[in-house]
């Protein structure tokens, strides 16, 4: 969407209105006001849903993997591939940490950052498939989705990790709360900080947006493509490994259902908040905002007498909704410069 | 993914083509095809196997093979020409799982089971409808749109029953659907599933509208110009998978007796899986069914071998992801292998170019042999 190019340092100050104009027009705005909505109307039919102890955490916990796992998607979206793997990266993270306490003496730190790193290997495996042999990246992270959850699934067999095994550091860590917002919406913070300052402010987050947009061009322009498409995946793979290491500390039990198609979740989570899934634009923070009115409505479905088995369809209706939404805008914008065009 | 995203991409991505086939004996183009070598390793897998895993030469096997890959090798029927014209259906397994909730649902509430099955066939239409008529009239990239409807389909069948199941159909259906042919190994659905094969085969390979399919895979642009009803014929294709699906629906139903929302999990992937390695190409445009059917079967052959050696469903998982993506690379790779030994061989003026695409050096599609370069 529009709303997303960077506008080029060379233009003029915009004035205090059309900076206001510009804000309400975002796409950001629109996904906020939704969470908003959601929110407003399940408390006021359950006042507890936000005003309890457990309804404002969760309000913040719930969302937190998500987000981080929408931040990498948002991430390699922008640069016009897309990643099926997230979900099994995050299982055989997740299991491969467990693993880690019960068979090593590694200090938690140690063991937190060589899980971050499987990660990071994972994705850059998928980058390599996809950068090298120039083959989508629906179908390469299509097999590593099945390669992936394989490995993990053969590697636990039956088993699997319960919270006795994992360091009570850790798992105490998991429920926490740093000023009544919960450690782990904390983490989720500081990463969709960081990413959305590498990719809206930074020279490589801004090429990855020319990347997306047009990548011929952008190959013409010089725009290190290969570089770029293999930065994106290890990034989203770093971040699932992240998802996988803040599931253990959440929920200490690790099976081999753990992160099972939240591919599309984090996928959802993304269009929804405006990342168009054509590459080229849209917001990290949108993705994040994606992601908190997704498991929101999740929560609050019950509460509005609907039971929670009809999740994934409002699911897919909003997926459904949103890129509706991004087509008619964009033919709006297109017909909008059509007519400058002609004016001048 | 860039072409299934972005039409005006379609150009670039396919550029010069240059037509080779009298370049090369008719020994060569018939027997060093994509096609053969997916019936050659599947040819090759059984003989292996039946060497070497015990009880896989018992007929038994075969016949749970094909019960197995059934509703797959429907699916990948029409999934093949969809992914022929460039677009892709996620939602297949989520229609299935529909499907197969409404023919329970409505069998449960007392409806005649004939007029359960119509109406979840009826459900399959209306699930393809609606994708095609995001992709073709809305105009909104496939990839997108069933993702959307994937969780859609699939949260309606899970909201309509929840965790529970419908169990309780007549035993001349479902025996029907276990059965075999006589006093054969043959599975006695493999009949009308083949009859469907046969019409898929002819309307891909021996009529206009199949010509269609790849025209419209090869150069959308150039197809419409030439007076293709592009539009139309997605439309069809998307609810073509539909009923399809929805037919496997029903099947799988009855085969394990089951009308759950969980049904057919994942078997998107399964279907994609399959029609890729039997040398579809995903940039659309190339393919063909016989070599699709081999690919479902191969996938079926390795998965119920690895069973039978006591591998276990993860193994079958890594092996099917492996496959996945060793067809895919493993094509892009050879095309760039044969694309230098040409340039060395024979300088052309386009010697530079670096091929994308599923790409052997050979015939890949009946339309004729295509080299697919970018760049």
């Amino acid at each position: 969407m529009s709303t997303a190019a960077p506008t080029a340092p060379t233009t003029p100050k915009p004035s205090a209105g059309a900076r206001v104009r510009k804000i309400l027009q975002a796409r950001e705005t629109g996904v906020i006001m939704a969470f908003l909505v959601v929110l407003a109307v399940t408390t006021a039919i359950n006042p507890s849903f936000l005003f309890s102890k457990d309804g404002w955490r969760d309000l913040f916990l719930t969302p937190s993997i998500l987000v981080v796992l929408a931040v990498g998607q948002a991430i390699v979206i922008i640069t016009r591939n897309v990643d099926l793997s997230v979900g099994s990266i995050l299982g055989l993270v997740a299991y491969a940490t467990g693993r880690m306490f019960v068979d090593t003496g590694l200090p938690i730190v140690v063991v937190l950052l060589l899980a971050v790193l499987l990660g990071v290997g994972l994705g850059l495996i998928n980058g390599a498939l996809v950068a090298f042999a120039k083959v989508p990246a629906l179908v390469i992270t299509l097999g590593t989705l099945y390669i992936y959850r394989g490995i993990m699934m053969s590697w636990a067999g039956s088993d699997r990790i319960n919270a006795s095994d994992i360091p009570r550091d850790l798992l105490s860590f998991g429920t926490s709360s740093i000023l009544g917002i919960p450690s782990l919406a904390w983490i989720s913070f500081v990463v969709l900080g960081i990413a959305a300052y590498l990719m809206g402010r930074t020279r490589g987050g801004r090429e990855m947006y020319a990347i997306g947009s047009d990548p011929d061009a952008a190959t013409l322009y010089g725009l290190k493509k290969t570089k770029r498409t293999l930065l994106a995946f290890a990034a989203s793979g770093g971040l699932a490994g992240l998802a996988g290491v803040l599931y253990v500390a959440r929920y200490g039990t690790i099976s081999s259902g753990a992160g099972l198609g939240i591919e599309f979740e984090a996928v959802g989570a993304a269009v929804i908040g405006g990342v168009a899934i054509f590459g080229g634009s849209g917001t990290i923070f949108g993705a994040a905002v994606g992601a908190y009115l997704l498991m929101t409505i999740n929560r609050g479905l019950p509460i509005l007498g609907i039971q929670d088995f009809w999740q994934r369809a409002v699911v897919g209706l909003l997926i459904i909704a949103a890129i509706v939404l991004d087509k008619v805008l964009r033919e709006r914008q297109h017909k909008k410069l059509l007519a400058e065009r002609d004016a001048a | 993914m860039t072409s299934l995203l972005h039409p005006s991409d379609a150009p670039a991505q396919q550029g010069t083509r240059t037509y080779r086939d009298h370049q090369r004996p008719l020994w060569q183009r018939a027997l060093l095809n994509r096609d053969v070598a997916v019936w050659a390793a599947l040819v090759a897998v059984y003989l292996y196997a039946s060497a070497t895993v015990p009880f896989f030469d018992r007929p038994i096997t075969i016949t749970y093979l094909l019960l197995d890959v059934a509703p797959i090798l429907l699916i990948a029927l029409p999934m093949t020409l969809v992914i022929i014209t460039g677009e892709i259906d996620l939602s297949v397994a989520s229609t299935v799982a529909l499907a197969s909730v409404s023919f329970g649902v409505l069998y449960d509430k007392g409806t005649p089971i004939l007029v359960a099955a119509v109406a979840a066939l009826l459900v399959g239409v209306l699930c393809g409808a609606f994708n095609g008529f995001l992709v073709t009239v809305v105009g909104l990239p496939s990839l997108a749109v069933t993702i959307g409807t994937l969780a859609l389909y699939r949260g309606v069948a899970v909201g309509l029953l929840g965790t529970t199941a419908v169990t309780d159909f007549p035993d001349a259906w479902t025996d029907w659907a276990r059965g075999r042919i006589g006093e054969s190994d043959i599975p006695s659905i493999m009949i009308p599933f083949a009859v469907l094969a046969i019409l898929f085969i002819l309307l891909l390979h021996f009529t206009a509208f199949g010509r269609g399919v790849y025209a419209i895979g090869l150069n959308e642009g150039a197809a419409r110009f030439s007076g293709i009803r592009v539009e139309r014929t997605k439309l069809i294709l998307f609810v073509l998978t539909g009923v399809v699906s929805a037919l496997a629906g029903i099947y799988y139903t009855l085969r394990y007796g089951s009308a759950r929302g969980d049904n057919a999990n994942g078997m998107e992937l399964q279907v994609i899986a399959a029609v890729l390695l039997g040398g579809v190409s995903i940039f659309g445009g190339r393919g063909a069914l016989p070599g699709v059917i081999a690919g479902v079967l191969l996938i079926g052959a390795i998965g119920s071998a690895l069973r039978l050696a006591d591998q276990t469903a993860d193994v079958i998982n890594i092996v099917t992801g492996l496959l996945l993506v060793v067809s895919v690379v493993g094509s892009s790779a050879l095309g760039w292998v044969s694309s230098r030994r040409r340039r060395r061989g024979a300088p052309e003026p386009q010697s530079s170019t670096t091929k994308t695409g599923n790409t052997l050096p050979d015939t890949d599609s009946p339309v004729g042999e295509r080299e697919r370069e970018s760049r």
